[in-house]
């Protein structure tokens, strides 16, 4: 059995190495470049499978590298940034990175997105063409994309058009970040990107339909001021 | 006249609305007026404050004269006194009414008897109406009494009626603005009858007044005056409730009355004594018909040769019409009724008022065959009426007010030069011709003496003419007609030639004079407009403050010594500062001063026009005694300064064309200063602004560097936990306490790096319309970890409307809230969010042994920096946690507060305000 490759792109060696230790224990080959130009080599000779990304490298902005590598590539992109500032975040999510971690974050935060990015369907389409299983599950909720019917504890529960929409964006999404922008251009159409109170509104009834407890959810997770993530598995 | 057409006059509209503005800020003016003394106004005053007393109105009395009346003293009793002030004056001391005190109580009605009483020398303002305008201009409301013989206008009529002067008046205008005006009426028999009774005077003055002033006719008069002016002011009242309830512009109660634009009136003003009459006539016709009104005074050269007496007497009656509420205006021209038609189509004007042209003296039998000034007019101006004003016999003599007495030298140097040449001229003349004499012919000799004539008058003016004229003539007579060296002519057809000499050098002389007025008056404007335009663009080149008092004290100087001519000579004592306003702070404008303030300058004076905006000191109606004349330096936005100049002659200041130059000069100086202050305030804020740059650029440097090698050091403890072979437990222990302390490291980097931010202010609010439940759901799930599986409850209602404010920050206080919560207290935490029509109610409370009892009653104390619930405490943290929540709820502008809750516990509430929020379509 060949081992899934990773490509770390990572200027401090100390993060490197826990990073690498982490991904090898999980059953990954890893490989290392500690400038953009170095993992740019990596990432177009490597054919990875996964590609962690420091946003602040010496040599360049790591977007820049993002965008290249977006350019010919679709494998999913885990962005490292120290920078809690919302707007980076949100422009390495709407520039094709997957999914982001704030530095510090723990081995257990890391290999908790790996594994999110690596289960979802690779085919992004809110129709969930070509799928094998129609019926999309998470916790109590099934989500039957061929009948149009979503159930939560076997009964259906009625969700208007566009809450089914805003469901199947995301289902087609799982554990990966969508932003505000990403979800209403879906949802909406392009012309509606900035009006994120609809988004908020209709993501609160979808809660209150589909959670346990709405102010606590599990499934249907706000990143505030960047998006929402339907985490699948806890 | 149109003045009754309905329709509003859109001038007049836009004039009201204008002046809403400053009427909503002015204090009320209620008058009680009587038409004489002795009817009771200061009784019916104290009466009405007595009421406003009792119904709990803030009634001052400033100053009220009882005149030893028993009835009028006992109402004061109860009421609250200014006390006066004491002045001194020649070695005694008079009191007087306290305006300082007044304007510092700021009371809701203040009692000021008297409104035309001229206050003790050394007071603000000569007269006590003065002070009034300046309390209703701080927004306080005045009660006032004055009697009819007092008002302007209608001095000139009493006047006439009584025999008796009235020296102390008050303008019009003052009556017309008033809010109320309340007539205290009385017959004339009742009023004899109180007289004789000893109410009204002491008896010895009341049998002195009975047969004065109090003789029953003029009582009838005096009061039919009365009557009839409180009548034309209801009817102003009337008219302008009717504009009012024709237009939208809404209420305008206590405005002075909308003047119509078109069919005004124009004083014309001449030297004669009578000007002032024509002034007061114009002043009340404007005030029945409802126009504007101006004054204008028209300067010939033939006016120019005035006695100074003569030219102060009209600047005065100039001041007058100021008073009375015209504009006024010197003209210049060759021909009065020619300036006055212009002036007249100029202004819009319907009328003119002159005075009645008295005959010239027999010896000027000549001008009695030119047309007379009215009659000039109706030709010039047949559409134009013209109204022609007697002289009043007791118009009283106008005081020489607001000048003091300066000794006015204007030397006229060189005044003998023109007759001087015109004697030495003749002589030439003489000279040249009498070697001439028997080769020429007596016509040829005769064009000689005309030449020399012409050439005197067009050089040395009128008066030189007409000496070389009559010199000429004589010599001509003298030297050359037979017989020779006598003056007896022998041929009568010589007086032709005498006479043609004479008429034509005195018609060269004045038309040389004529034309050289005209260009000199054209030269001084051009210079006049040089110098503005020099001034402008000196000014504009300057870039510190400095700069610009600097070459405003030069222009200020040289404009008026150069190019006016008036003698503002430093030599002489005439200086010129120019001080800037420093604005500190809202409301706390100050002068600059400079070090080494001149000894006779008041700052006083100067921080009065600064906060006023209106000129004080020398030749102004405030402190009129003072020798510096201030101007406020108004730019459009505020008063930068004072422009403050102590002349040598102070005339000159009286003259309108120069009051507007000054205007103009003061103008320019502020609109430069005020440039200058906000380029130093653009500079200021590009500096701010790269020192925010730069410390945003450090702050996420130090963000990074912290952050980087705190990473590691988590990512490679846990990762020991992992390690093949297992650790022994206490190394574990070791590797997860290792994770724990960089975590609590990593938060307190975040906590005091916010800080940073917040303190500064260089957060900026990203206020979106956010859900509550998204809120409270994302900050549960980030206190996780300091949770340490603590359940939280939430009650928050599912139709919650969207509120808007900044997530990340307001999820920081909910984190930090919920730390708090779980480090200090126990189980449950509970989290409620309600809202109100206008705000957010968000509790988080622990069960917990609530706040320590040491911070009861000091809450607030819990937000401040570095503050624990108990010192020395093993739980970690800095105490910044809640100090961040207030700054955080405080940029949005709500409110934090901690309490202990009812069951135990401590309750942290946060109240946001909240706007409707937004529908989705």
């Amino acid at each position: 059995m060949t081992h899934p490759v990773a490509v770390l792109i990572e200027d401090e060696p100390h993060i490197r190495r826990f990073v690498r230790s982490a991904l090898e224990a999980e059953g990954w080959q890893v490989f290392e470049a500690d400038t953009a130009k170095q993992g740019l080599t990596e990432a177009g000779t490597r054919k990875p499978d996964l590609l962690v990304l420091d946003l602040g490298l010496p040599d360049g902005d790591g977007l820049e590298v993002l965008r290249d590598v977006r350019g010919w590539s679709a494998v999913p992109i885990i962005v490292l940034s120290a920078r809690s500032h919302e707007a980076d975040k949100i422009a390495a999510l709407d520039a094709g990175a997957d999914d982001y971690l704030t530095k510090p974050f723990g081995v257990g935060e890391l290999l908790a997105r790996v594994r999110a990015n690596l289960r979802r369907p690779r085919v992004a389409t809110a129709e969930g063409m070509g799928d094998p299983d129609p019926v999309f599950r998470f916790g109590a909720v099934e989500v039957d994309r061929t009948a149009r019917l979503v159930r939560r504890n076997g009964s259906e529960v009625h969700l208007t058009p566009i809450e089914y929409r805003l469901l199947c964006v995301l289902v087609a999404n799982a554990g990966r970040v969508l932003t505000h922008r990403q979800l209403l251009r879906e949802v909406w159409g392009p012309a509606h990107t900035q009006q994120s109170h609809y988004l908020r509104i209709h993501m609160g009834h979808l809660r209150q339909k589909l959670e346990a407890d709405p102010a606590q959810p599990v499934h249907l997770l706000t990143e505030t001021a960047v998006g929402y993530r339907l985490l699948v598995q806890l | 006249m149109a003045f009754d057409d309905p329709r509003p006059n859109p001038d007049a509209l836009l004039l009201r609305l204008q002046e809403q503005d400053v009427a909503r800020l002015r204090g009320r003016l209620r008058i009680y007026f009587g038409a004489n003394a002795g009817v009771g106004k200061t009784y019916a005053m104290l009466s009405a404050a007595q009421q406003a007393h009792q119904a709990g109105r803030e009634v001052l009395v400033g100053v009220v004269e009882t005149h030893g009346r028993q009835e009028t003293a006992a109402l004061l009793q109860g009421l609250e006194q200014l006390p006066l002030r004491q002045l001194p004056y020649r070695g005694r001391s008079l009191p007087e009414f306290d305006l300082d005190a007044a304007l510092a109580c700021k009371p809701a009605v203040l009692l000021v008897d008297e409104l035309a009483h001229t206050n003790v020398e050394g007071s603000r303002h000569p007269k006590r109406w003065q002070d009034v305008q300046e309390l209703l201009a701080a927004g306080i409301e005045v009660w006032s009494a004055i009697n009819v013989q007092h008002l302007e206008s209608l001095n000139g009529t009493v006047g006439a009626i009584t025999g008796i002067r009235v020296l102390e008046t008050v303008p019009d205008t003052l009556l017309d603005s008033a809010d109320e005006i309340i007539l205290v009426d009385v017959t004339p028999d009742e009023l004899t009858a109180r007289l004789q009774a000893g109410k009204v005077y002491r008896p010895q003055q009341a049998a002195r007044a009975e047969q004065n002033f109090f003789r029953k006719g003029n009582l009838i008069a005096l009061r039919e005056i009365a009557l009839r002016r409180t009548a034309e002011h209801v009817e102003d009242d009337v008219r302008s409730y009717r504009i009012e309830q024709s237009g939208p512009s809404g209420s305008a109660s206590g405005l002075p009355p909308v003047w119509n634009t078109s069919g005004a009136i124009l004083a014309c003003i001449g030297p004669h004594e009578g000007a002032a009459q024509t002034v007061r006539t114009a002043a009340r016709l404007a005030g029945q018909l409802n126009v504007r009104w101006y004054a204008a005074y028209v300067e010939t050269p033939l006016l120019q040769r005035l006695q100074a007496a003569e030219r102060d007497r009209i600047l005065t009656v100039l001041q007058l019409a100021e008073t009375l509420g015209a504009d006024t205006a010197v003209l210049t021209g060759s021909v009065i009724a020619d300036a006055l038609v212009r002036q007249a189509q100029t202004l819009n004007c319907a009328m003119l008022v002159v005075g009645h042209s008295r005959p010239p003296p027999a010896w000027q039998f000549w001008r009695r065959w030119a047309p007379t000034l009215t009659r000039q007019l109706a030709t010039l101006a047949p559409t134009l009426d013209v109204l022609e004003v007697g002289g009043s016999p007791s118009t009283r003599r106008l005081a020489r007010a607001w000048l003091p007495n300066d000794t006015d030298g204007e030397t006229h140097s060189g005044v003998w030069q023109p007759y001087a040449a015109a004697v030495g001229g003749a002589l030439l003349v003489t000279l040249l011709a009498l070697p001439l004499a028997n080769r020429l012919d007596l016509a040829n000799i005769v064009m000689l003496f005309l030449v020399a004539v012409v050439l005197v008058a067009v050089r040395y003016g009128r008066g030189a003419a007409a000496l070389a004229a009559v010199l000429n003539v004589a010599a001509f007579d003298f030297f050359f007609v037979p017989p020779r060296f006598s003056f007896a002519v022998s041929d009568v057809q010589y007086l032709v030639t005498f006479v043609v000499m004479l008429a034509i050098g005195l018609l060269t002389g004045q038309l040389t004079a004529g034309l050289r007025f005209s260009a000199s008056i054209a030269a001084s404007r051009e210079r006049r407009a040089q110098a503005l335009f020099d001034l402008t663009r000196e000014l504009s080149a300057a870039l510190l403050t400095s700069q610009v008092v600097e070459i405003g004290q030069a222009a200020v100087q040289r404009l008026f010594t150069q190019v006016e001519g008036v003698a503002f000579d430093p030599v002489k004592g005439g200086k010129v500062m120019v001080l800037v306003a420093e604005h500190p702070a809202e409301g706390t404008d100050q002068l600059r001063l400079p070090p080494l303030l001149p000894h006779d300058f008041d700052a006083g004076i100067a921080a009065w026009v600064l906060r006023t905006g209106h000129s004080a000191g020398l030749a102004t109606t405030t402190l009129p005694a003072h020798p510096w004349h201030c101007v406020p330096l108004q730019a459009p936005m505020r008063v930068r300064g004072v422009l403050a100049l102590k002349p040598s002659q102070a005339r000159w200041l009286l003259i309108p064309e120069q009051q507007q130059l000054l205007q103009t000069l003061a103008r320019q100086i502020a609109i430069a200063l005020e440039r200058v202050h906000y380029v130093e305030v653009a500079q200021e804020a590009v500096v701010h602004m790269e020192s925010e740059r730069l410390r945003n650029t450090l702050l996420a440097a130090i963000s990074h560097d912290v952050r980087t090698p705190l990473t590691a050091l988590m990512g490679l403890a846990e990762t020991l936990q992992t390690s093949q072979p297992p650790l022994t437990p206490a190394q574990a222990e070791s590797a997860q306490a290792m994770v724990v302390q960089a975590r609590e490291l990593s938060a307190l980097v975040s906590n005091l790096l916010d800080m940073a931010r917040l303190q500064n202010g260089s957060v900026a609010l990203r206020s979106e319309w956010q859900s509550v439940e998204e809120l409270v759901g994302t900050a549960i799930r980030a206190a996780g970890p300091a949770l340490r599986g603590q359940p939280v409850d939430t009650d928050i209602p599912a139709d919650l409307p969207l509120v808007e404010f900044d997530a990340v920050l307001m999820e920081r206080v909910l984190v930090n809230l919920l730390e708090n919560a779980s480090k200090y207290g126990a189980a449950p935490i509970r989290v409620t969010a309600r809202t109100t029509p206008t705000s957010l109610v968000l509790a988080v409370r622990d069960h917990g042994p609530g706040l320590p009892p040491k911070l009861r009653g000091r809450e607030a104390e819990l937000f401040e920096k570095f503050t624990r619930g108990s010192t020395e405490s093993a739980t970690p943290g800095v105490g910044l946690g809640l100090a961040i929540c207030k700054a955080i709820v405080d940029v949005h502008r709500g409110q934090i507060t901690a309490a202990n809750a009812p069951n135990g516990g401590a309750e942290f509430t946060v109240t946001l305000p909240r706007r409707p929020a937004p529908e989705l379509s």
